[in-house]
């Protein structure tokens, strides 16, 4: 025990919170790795939380859940994609109208799905991992999910390190002219990266409305996606950094809930500022000289590309 | 002037002449701004249910209108000024943060009247102000707890550190211990009216600490939907409106939000003329503060105490602030058998003695 609290549940919770955030910040970064800045991932998460939830109550089964809502979080990119990529419209406003458009189709959508459970999503039954002192109940004795948000983690590092694909992908990031000269597909590229960011968002909303609060209310992502395209910054466009930042901001927002509740005398503001201090931090660290090189952001990100210019 | 001018013009000035008698039909407008979506099964909720009353009280004679997740600060005073110049006659704005825009507002629309909940500030005379005496079925709600728990460990998920929200927790503690001398009380700020995710966490906070009974002062189900996955272990009560989909899990009672009652009486007075500035605070006894079904999870001796004590708060003859009380520091605030001034509940600022941390500023 640590100031009353029990780290093991620490970890766990804070495993079990950073999940949607982490989820959407991996999306959003293959998104901007491929120079896209899609700025509505609210909007996509809140349409895979609703997506996700109806799929799941209409087909009872939580696992399709997640497919709905990653399908429908796609959808909304592709409106995205089609916007942005093939009608070339301005990237940033065109985000934000995603975001408004998600939170006000998702609570059209949700109407008469106020008040309702979804089946439940099962924990993964580790055997004798989960019997692990400690470790047991810190990291072996949660959903899928948790494990899969990580594996996708991993993968996305692994594609934009190692594979062809990914060094494709960053090239039409950072320099969509070359890439075309080279004979890539910029457009298409940037479309399927697009799709890619919203079906990670839709994952990442849909285990809100199914796993973290099991239920359905309008509004239910609150912010969660802001929080997601702050952690791609933060983790300066690398894919472990975003785990690392997904349990940070996960776990500062846990830790300070837990210190409340077990009656610490830490005053909650400094906690609860405290993640976008360190952001803030972070940028004026990278922004400055020599971390400049470091912070690594995409060259193209923001810009449209057409083929004829 | 060409003849399509002329035309044009002409229209025009039909259109406004017409737009000008639908005006003067009077139909009472009546708007609601709400700090959350409809869709929240809590306080926003309740308040709807509220405005759907006074539209079926009045029929074709009123109109209403209202806007949801409405931001408390400078976007509250943005969006009452564009009801106020949208034609409403009567502004009702349905959260604490909203006080100061509500004051602000009013002075520029003196011809136009603002009903403010929660708040205390009157500053011009065509702002009255409204309220529940939640406390009281806070009261009702820790009686149920301090018998109910286990661990001897009741948790409060708070929003904002407000008087209503101290009164609450005061009134909930202060039950508890009564029936439950070993009880400690856990409070969560969330900072936050409605933030599912965010409510989610608190309760599972306290769950990990050890918290067997959850109180939440949120407009959202999701601390319920939190203690429904421990598969009853934990136990809550529905806030501000039933939450009965809670009903056959962790839901054992509620504290039910009643406003038709009130906004059908102002609305109705506006229209006949009899409305004045007012100063509104009812409770279970006026029918604006319900208590829910209490489950078969609560022994039926447990059950009949609080509902006697419901009652009891009903028919006047208990007050949930009942002396001796001293405050935390220890120092007294009220005198054996000595009742709270409204007054000192509606500034309440401070926590009774024995219950642990401090209130942040």
């Amino acid at each position: 025990m640590f100031g009353g609290i029990d780290p093991a549940l620490l970890i766990a919770a804070l495993m079990v919170n950073s999940v949607p955030i982490m989820l959407a910040a991996t999306g959003e970064l293959v998104v901007e790795k491929a120079g896209v800045l899609n700025l509505g991932v609210e909007g996509m998460m809140i349409m895979g939380a609703i997506c996700g939830f109806v799929t799941a109550v209409v087909t009872g089964n939580p696992y399709l859940g997640f497919v709905g809502g990653a399908l429908g979080a796609m959808a909304l990119s592709a409106v995205f994609g089609v916007l942005t990529q093939v009608l070339q419209t301005n990237q940033v406003a065109t985000g934000l109208a995603l975001t408004l458009f998600g939170l006000g189709l998702s609570s059209l959508i949700g109407q008469s799905y106020v008040g309702i459970k979804p089946p439940a999503t099962g924990d993964v039954a580790l055997g004798p991992l989960a019997d692990i002192p400690f470790l047991g109940v810190a990291v072996f004795s949660h959903d899928w999910m948790v494990y899969a948000s990580i594996a996708l983690v991993a993968g996305v590092w692994w594609a934009l390190k190692y594979s062809r694909m990914g060094l494709v992908l960053r090239a039409v990031g950072e320099s969509h002219e070359a890439a075309h000269a080279l004979g890539y597909k910029v457009t298409r590229i940037r479309f399927i990266a697009v799709l890619f960011g919203g079906a990670l968002a839709g994952l990442g909303g849909a285990y809100i409305s199914l796993v973290r609060v099991p239920q359905w209310t309008d509004g239910i992502t609150a912010g969660a996606g802001w929080i997601a395209l702050a952690i791609v910054v933060f983790a300066s466009w690398k894919p472990w950094r975003v785990l690392a930042g997904a349990y940070l901001f996960g776990g500062i927002s846990v830790l300070q809930l837990n210190l409340q509740a077990a009656g610490s005398a830490i005053p909650v503001e400094y906690l609860s500022m405290a993640p976008y201090l360190i952001t803030i931090l972070v940028l004026v660290i990278m922004s400055s000289g020599r971390g400049k090189a470091a912070l690594a952001a995409p060259a193209c990100l923001g810009q449209n590309f057409h083929a004829s210019r | 002037m060409k003849r399509r001018t002329l035309l044009a013009t002409a229209a025009l000035g039909l259109g406004l002449a017409f737009g000008g008698a639908a005006m003067a039909q009077d139909k009472t407008k009546a708007c609601f701004v709400y700090v959350g979506p409809i869709g929240d099964g809590g306080w926003t909720y309740q308040h709807h249910q509220g405005a759907l009353a006074v539209q079926e009280a009045f029929g074709d004679k009123v109109e209403i209108a209202f806007q949801e997740n409405v931001p408390e600060g400078a976007d509250a005073e943005r969006v009452l000024t564009q009801m106020a110049l949208s034609g409403c006659n009567i502004i009702f704005t349905t959260s604490f943060g909203y006080m100061d825009a509500t004051n602000a507002v009013a002075a520029k629309f003196p011809d136009i009247k603002f009903e403010h909940a929660t708040g205390y500030k009157r500053e011009h005379p065509n702002v009255s102000t409204y309220n529940a005496r939640f406390y009281e079925g806070r009261a009702v709600q820790g009686h149920i707890a301090g018998k109910m728990t286990k661990s001897n460990k009741i948790g409060y998920i708070a929003s904002f550190p407000i008087p209503e929200v101290i009164m609450g927790i005061n009134s909930y503690y202060l039950h508890a211990k009564k029936v439950n001398p070993a009880v400690e009380l856990s409070i969560v700020w969330a900072f936050t009216w409605f933030d599912p995710a965010k409510e989610a966490d608190a309760a599972k906070a306290l769950i990990d600490q050890g918290v067997d009974v959850i109180a939440s002062h949120t407009d959202s189900t999701a601390p319920l939907a939190e203690a429904a996955k421990t598969n009853g272990a934990v136990i809550g009560f529905g806030q501000a409106s039933d939450m009965a989909e809670y009903k056959d899990g962790p839901r054992v009672s509620s504290i039910i939000d009643n406003w038709a009652p009130y906004y059908i009486k102002r609305v109705g007075a506006l229209m006949d003329g009899t409305y004045a500035q007012a100063d509104a605070w009812e409770g279970i006894a006026g029918g604006e503060v319900e208590i829910g079904e209490i489950t078969a999870l609560v022994p039926a001796e447990v059950k009949a105490e609080a509902e006697a004590m419901r009652d009891a708060i009903a028919a006047g003859t208990y007050h949930p602030f009942t002396g001796p009380i001293n405050k935390q520091d220890g120092s007294p605030w009220l005198a054996e058998g000595v009742t709270a001034p409204d007054g000192d509940l509606l500034g309440m600022n401070f926590y009774v003695e024995g219950i642990v941390g401090e209130i942040p500023q």
